[in-house]
């Protein structure tokens, strides 16, 4: 598994939160965005469609949309600019392929 | 007369300067921010619940962030305030938007104020693609927006203005600074000095920000040329290569790196809107015409910020302003019509300290002609250098669109953002044509994707 790729540097006092990540559950805080949420336990958000590389968002602010990852449902989220909430369950895995077409 | 439909798009220093002009003449205009929360991105504001001071959060410019968060609390009810809002087409007298990236509107308008703010301009090095590459701007905003750092050990390369202050705010936050690697020589920095004079608080702030990294002890380099970005495909950045001054290979490991080559304006509405864009040679950028008011080319469009002209917070509020009073007058609502000379002043210092920047932190143009083909150019579609080469010398595409047509260069996720600029060196050093004749990548709607599945038919007529 990825090592966590986020360093936080202050502002822990707030509520802790729980999210999914690929099936694992893992420690969150009240305020993340998803983004921070997901790079603060792993390393990775997604793989390019057009490369061998693992990805983890480029711009932060929404412009790039490498962030993409998708809940179990397979709905698309903007990692950078969706808050975190409790109970979210996320997939950063490569399993975009065995989806349907997704509208 | 009816009052005329304003809409203003954007929440930073323009976009909250212009609807503040437009309340004060008594009008109740639309705002449209991308944002959570108002600020835009440079006085962007961390969530509720987090606890930083604003000296802490925005340091020598914790007033002036103040300032215009207490401007904007008190317009607030006085604006119809759209958050969380994309205006993500344009078509004659309408603004299409979507909310919450599902419910869309059709807004139309008399006038519309666009002040879209910026985004990192970026040059492709070799190994960019790798998980642990970001923007300047990415890393600023992980630090300011949610208090972390994009690494444990950090490298900054690039040039600007935002290489310093990023890696300045990091090291006072404690994260770990590896280097900050310099493409321009100091050579050309002491040559701007007399145009930087413009501005002689930020010229002194930006020299304070340098001494702190020297005397925090990060090794600081100029003139070098970056070879690579080293890392694995699964765990991402490991490390930077580069050349320094003198010929040197110098490497530092890493787990970040924060990439940028001072900013972009973000002008595709402009571009929607069919506004002229002029080539601005000092940029070596398009940017949208406009007159010393913010008056586009279309009747109705006016165009304030980053988004213009690259001139920081403070042209912003300025040029905010002055669009906004010049909307009121070609509206017939004259409104403080005395401030324009005055504004118009202080955006020509504005303008000089903008050349002087590009002077001192030239995009290094030649750095994306002299990148090896294997190297990544468009991080989307990963089209590598070779690629676009080869577009140009065997299927004969000279002109940026006809270039993406055919190899796919600027066609994802980011819409050319990113790579469109290098991209454009690399045809017209591949063409051995002026980088001017090879144009530019068009603006299309949606700026951003949307799912297919929006129901983008949706009016709303006020």
């Amino acid at each position: 598994m990825n090592v966590p790729r986020f360093v936080r540097l202050g502002e822990q006092g707030r509520a802790p939160i729980r999210v999914t990540i690929d099936g694992r559950e893992a420690h969150a805080l009240e305020g993340d965005t998803l983004m921070v949420a997901l790079l603060s336990n792993t390393g990775q958000l997604r793989h390019s469609e057009f490369g061998p590389e693992a990805r983890s968002g480029f711009c932060l602010m929404g412009a790039c949309q490498d962030c993409w990852v998708r809940d179990e449902q397979g709905n698309r989220i903007r990692a950078c600019t969706t808050v975190a909430r409790d109970g979210m369950a996320i997939r950063t895995t490569r399993e975009e392929a065995s989806w349907p077409i997704l509208a | 007369m009816a009052d005329p439909r304003v809409i203003v798009v954007g929440a930073g220093p323009a976009g909250v300067r212009a609807a503040q002009t437009l309340v004060e003449a008594g009008l109740r205009p639309i705002m449209i921010d991308e944002g959570r929360r108002d600020g835009g991105q440079i006085y962007r504001r961390q969530p509720e619940g987090f606890a930083r001071s604003y000296p802490q959060l925005y340091g020598t410019e914790a007033q002036k962030a103040k300032d215009l968060h207490d401007s904007f609390e008190s317009l607030r009810p006085h604006i119809d305030y759209r958050p969380e809002t994309l205006a993500w087409n344009l078509t004659a007298g309408q603004l299409h938007v979507v909310t919450g990236g599902e419910r869309a509107a059709v807004l139309p308008y008399d006038s519309l104020i666009v002040c879209s703010g910026a985004t990192d301009r970026l040059l492709p090095v070799e190994g960019w693609q790798y998980a642990g590459c970001y923007s300047l701007g990415a890393a600023q905003i992980a630090l300011k927006s949610q208090a972390c750092s994009i690494g444990k050990r950090v490298v900054f390369m690039g040039t600007g203005p935002l290489l310093y202050l990023v890696a300045s705010q990091y090291v006072k936050a404690g994260a770990q600074v590896a280097a900050v690697l310099d493409t321009s020589p100091r050579s050309t920095r002491m040559k701007a000095l007399p145009a930087l004079a413009a501005r002689p608080a930020v010229l002194w702030h930006g020299l304070k920000l340098v001494a702190m990294l020297r005397s925090a002890g990060v090794p600081l380099l100029s003139g070098i040329s970056p070879i690579a970005v080293t890392g694995d495909d699964e765990r991402g950045v490991n490390g930077v290569r580069v050349r320094d001054a003198q010929g040197h290979e110098h490497s530092f490991e890493c787990d970040a790196v924060g990439l940028g080559y001072h900013l972009r304006s973000e002008s595709q509405l402009a571009d929607l809107a069919k506004c002229q864009f002029d080539f601005d040679r000092p940029s070596r950028q398009w940017l949208p015409r406009i007159d010393e008011d913010g008056r586009s080319s279309v009747p109705g469009i006016y165009l304030a910020g980053d988004g213009t002209r690259i001139l920081g917070a403070d042209g912003a509020e300025a040029a905010g302003r002055l669009a906004a009073l010049a909307a009121l007058k070609d509206a017939g609502r004259l409104h403080a019509a005395g401030e324009m000379p005055r504004l118009r002043e202080r955006l020509t210092t504005m303008d000089k300290f903008r050349r002087g920047l590009l002077q001192a932190f030239p995009w290094p143009h030649q750095l994306a002609s002299q990148l090896p083909d294997r190297a990544i150019v468009c991080r989307c579609e990963g089209v590598s250098a070779g690629d676009l080469r080869t577009t140009v010398r065997d299927l004969g595409a000279q002109e940026m669109n006809r270039a993406k047509a055919l190899c796919r260069v600027g066609m994802g996720r980011c819409q050319g953002r990113y790579c469109g600029h290098a991209a454009a060196e690399l045809v017209a050093d591949a063409a051995r044509v002026p980088i001017e004749e090879v144009g530019r990548l068009r603006g299309q709607g949606p700026v951003k994707p949307l799912p297919m599945s929006m129901p983008l038919a949706v009016g709303e007529h006020a």
